[in-house]
């Protein structure tokens, strides 16, 4: 099985203080880490695990800039064939670029599944990998986590919500979203990465892809970004550990639990 | 004014809550921009939950079939597509849930409407929607505006909204056969499956010590199992952490997990994204202990403590040992 994997290097934002732009459109990127989104790990593990058990090739495939190669590098290191980043330049980015972009790219490759992640951590769209089946007439799930191949198609588990998944059948070529979960994504190691370095990497120009205008013209666009608005929020408990520990006790027995 | 659809999520013969919820938005709407509200119900033959969704809009299309019962993307979006080719509907609503986000996106390349995915607010400015969105692990918002447009879609947040029950309208109900020509069905369904039914029962507990991604390592989970015993209450935690193989799926609180209501939720190490948020709005008091004092769980928690999660968890180790 030939698969196309999409990925996304995203910057951390948990446990950080984001500090919102001159611009008020996006938060201060240069003071962040990045790493590979974190449903796109699950989505190229669980690549790699069908081509050790069934054959075939894994491609990672990025939008983004040198910088972002990073991911494929790391993608490489986990055991993708190849790689390939699609250099947008100055082209104003939204889901249905993207998917256009990738699109363009992919359309050319060997592919009988095509991979992505259920959302990227930092704008939680969701929207690309469906976008991206629907510019290449794919079957498409939104969230699996479970991917089973038998000739010709695959069986897999859609999560839904309050504890029950459907199970359906897709017919192969087709677009999976990867759920977090689904998989436990190896470990790579600095070493993995050097010896990776050799695998090929290649690098197209979105502008050389042959894109008309309405391609290109974003259909959302970010007005503003703001803190969230204020709520009551809680009421916090201050103090050493003991103390805290002291005042958490009193409220649990206060609110009708015996300990 | 052009309609304002909303497409109907339902599940083995039920309404799914979100459905509520979007009607209530579509009619908010509808106030504002005149615009009459039409609810798409595509399922099987005869779905019991009709009259319920004619009761709270102004039209309801019906397309009934047996092969339409459970969710098939491939015929839902042909029909989805000829209706709106059809209507031209000024904005189509949709939960962002996987329906919705299978059909949002799909619809928007098939119809070339913009879509705003996992919107908690949609405005009306100069006569266009604009979306309010959250980003960045729900510390920051985002309002989002479209590229000019004759329809809009855009698929909403769970529990973003209220599920107005109460319905005024008498809603005309118009059956129509699926239309011709429907494309071969590529995903098909094959069958429902529980995920998190096991040993313990957390929603029945009157005090949940809940662990999140902040306790870091597998180890860990002992170290709060072990307050959890002393404390007498039941052990829960949220994504991560069975994402991460730490606790099984029946431990986990949350949209993909279950609904709690415990007297007591305890969330340590929890950062409390929306999807675990909403299974906990029943706790009666919650109390949360997190490193990074901008995480959304004190939002909507009771009681905070911006602390080292082990610190504490030891603290009350020591005085319950007493």
């Amino acid at each position: 099985m030939d698969i196309v994997v999409c990925v996304k290097r995203v910057p951390m934002t948990q446990e950080v203080d984001l500090e919102i732009d001159a611009q008020h459109r996006d938060v201060r990127k240069d003071v962040l880490a990045y790493v590979i989104n974190e449903w796109d790990n699950y989505a190229i593990e669980e690549a790699i695990l069908l081509k050790e058990k069934h054959g075939g090739t894994v491609t990672a495939v990025t939008v983004g800039a040198e910088d972002d190669e990073e991911v494929l590098r790391r993608c490489l290191a986990m055991g993708a064939d190849k790689a390939l980043r699609i250099d947008p330049g100055n082209i104003t980015l939204d889901p249905f670029v993207v998917s256009k972009v990738l699109a363009t790219a992919i359309k050319g490759l060997p592919l009988d599944l095509v991979l992505t992640g259920v959302q990227a951590d930092d704008l939680n769209e969701g929207a690309v990998g469906v976008m991206l089946a629907e510019q290449l007439s794919l079957p498409h799930c939104a969230v699996v986590t479970r991917v089973e191949p038998s000739e010709g198609e695959l069986t897999v588990r859609v999560e839904l919500e309050g504890g029950t998944d459907e199970v359906s059948k897709i017919r192969l070529p087709a677009l999976l979203a990867i759920q977090t979960g689904i998989n436990v994504p190896r470990y790579v190691s600095i070493m993995g990465i050097r010896k990776a370095a050799k695998k090929e990497l290649n690098v197209v120009k979105a502008e050389d892809l042959g894109l008309t205008q309405d391609d290109l013209s974003p259909r959302t666009i970010i007005e503003e970004l703001f803190p969230p608005p204020e709520t009551a929020g809680a009421q916090l408990i201050e103090g050493d550990p003991a103390t805290v520990a002291e005042e958490i006790l009193k409220i649990i027995k206060e609110k009708g639990v015996s300990l | 004014m052009a309609d304002i659809f909303v497409i109907v999520e339902h599940r083995q013969g039920e309404a799914r809550e979100i459905s509520f919820q979007a009607l209530w938005k579509a009619n908010d709407l509808s106030e504002k921009m005149n615009a009459p509200v039409t609810a798409i119900v595509m399922g099987g033959k005869e779905e019991p939950f009709v009259p319920e969704i004619a009761s709270r809009a102004d039209k309801v299309i019906v397309i009934e079939n047996e092969s339409l019962r459970n969710f098939t993307p491939d015929l839902y979006l042909g029909i989805l597509q000829s209706l709106i080719q059809e209507n031209r509907p000024f904005i189509t609503l949709v939960g962002h849930t996987p329906w919705g986000m299978d059909l949002g996106p799909s619809l928007s390349v098939r119809t070339g409407y913009p879509v705003a995915t996992d919107c908690v607010d949609v405005l009306i400015e100069n006569d266009r929607p604009k979306v309010v969105r959250q980003v960045y692990s729900g510390k920051l918002f985002q309002k989002m505006s479209f590229k000019e447009s004759e329809g809009y879609l855009i698929t909403l947040r769970a529990g973003a909204f209220p599920s107005d029950r109460a319905g005024q309208y008498k809603g005309e109900v118009i059956r129509k056969d699926v239309p011709a020509g429907l494309p071969e069905v590529r995903r098909q369904f094959v069958a429902f499956e529980e995920s998190s039914a096991g040993a313990i029962d957390i929603t029945q507990a009157d005090l949940l010590v809940s662990v999140g991604r902040g306790i870091c390592e597998q180890e860990n989970v002992a170290v709060v199992q072990e307050l959890a015993d002393l404390m007498g209450g039941v052990l829960s935690c949220s994504r991560p952490v069975v994402d991460k193989n730490w606790l099984p799926k029946f431990h986990q609180v949350g949209t993909s997990g279950k609904s709690v209501k415990p007297k007591v939720y305890f969330a340590l190490g929890i950062s409390g994204a929306f999807q675990h948020v909403a299974g906990i709005t029943g706790a009666g008091t919650i109390i949360a202990v997190n490193k990074d004092k901008k995480a959304p769980i004190f939002r909507v928690a009771h009681y905070g403590v911006v602390d080292d999660l082990f610190k504490v968890v030891e603290a009350l180790k020591g005085k319950l040992k007493k």
